[in-house]
């Protein structure tokens, strides 16, 4: 059980991120209000989560203007994905083992 | 423990459906968009085609307004068929609040509108070349490619309806003759199909 655990990546844990995160690898980016409406989470919330896969830098974002509006295109990093892929490996070893 | 990873895993694949396709298309749009194109097909033959003569692989010159008649009956059946989609679409995602014009939905229309607007040019143009048969068949396969070209991005049933299409295209092509009762069960009754299978499954 123990060496499993080990590879599951920590950022993944939360559901939120996880979800961020899979809706980013199978899109080029998305930005701030898709993620929202796909989530159904607050702004703040949202954000936070944002701000700590940044830090991780599993994410980066691109700051634009459409219409005179920002909008902030939200894309997965290399290193995100093949994080993301080793979390999903981990899971998948679990559920075989058990 | 395991279950949490389990419901970990439905929610990645659910969130990677969700934020790569579109998936609000409502049942009621296919059987609308179905029914009109039921109307006006007969009323394309009813003021049009049965009074040609019988179609066959020549141009065929025009009678006088019966071009402009066509154009106006098939502007017509394609502006009420997309106000009719469009509609169910947007009554059935307010329920489910879901958004509409997304990154999901731009990317499905434009998929779908380059082979649709494609065939839909090449038709024109065959239209005024007097080439009155190769339309039914031919806005039979261009919509179904488009459907095949649009169903990666949406619910994955479009796909078969659009081979359905196409093939339909492709008899009506060796069948000249019959084309607009090949048009009439693609556009209409395949549509109209797809539309109750979806209402059933939901």
């Amino acid at each position: 059980m123990k060496e499993f655990l080990e590879q599951f990546d920590k950022a993944f844990e939360n559901k939120i991120r996880l979800g961020i995160m899979s809706a980013l690898v199978v899109n080029a980016h998305l930005d701030f209000k898709t993620l929202k409406n796909l989530l159904g989470v607050t702004d703040g919330n949202l954000a936070s989560h944002l701000k700590s896969l940044e830090k991780s830098a599993y994410i980066t974002y691109k700051k634009e203007f459409l219409n005179r509006k920002p909008n902030t295109k939200y894309y997965a990093t290399v290193q995100g994905k093949s994080a993301f892929v080793r979390h999903l490996e981990a899971i998948e070893k679990l559920l075989k083992s058990t | 423990m395991e279950e949490k990873y389990k419901s970990d895993l439905a929610e990645i694949r659910d969130m990677m459906h969700r934020s790569s396709r579109f998936i609000s298309l409502d049942g009621w749009s296919g059987i609308s968009v179905g029914i009109i194109a039921l109307i006006g097909g007969y009323l394309a033959y009813r003021n049009i085609f049965s009074r040609l003569p019988e179609l066959d692989y020549y141009p065929m010159p025009h009678v006088d307004g019966q071009l402009g008649q066509l154009l106006f009956l098939a502007a017509g059946t394609l502006f009420l068929a997309i106000a009719a989609a469009i509609f169910f679409t947007i009554r059935g995602s307010r329920t489910k609040q879901e958004a509409i014009w997304d990154a999901q939905s731009k990317r499905l229309v434009l998929n779908l509108g380059i082979p649709l607007l494609t065939g839909g040019l090449l038709c024109l143009i065959l239209l005024f070349k007097g080439f009155i048969a190769f339309l039914a068949p031919l806005t039979l396969i261009f919509h179904g490619l488009a459907l095949v070209n649009a169903s990666q991005y949406t619910i994955k049933q479009i796909r078969i309806l659009g081979l359905v299409l196409i093939i339909l295209g492709l008899l009506a092509m060796c069948f000249l003759h019959l084309g607009l009762i090949f048009w009439g069960i693609g556009f209409g009754l395949a549509h109209i199909g797809y539309g109750v299978i979806m209402k059933w499954k939901q």
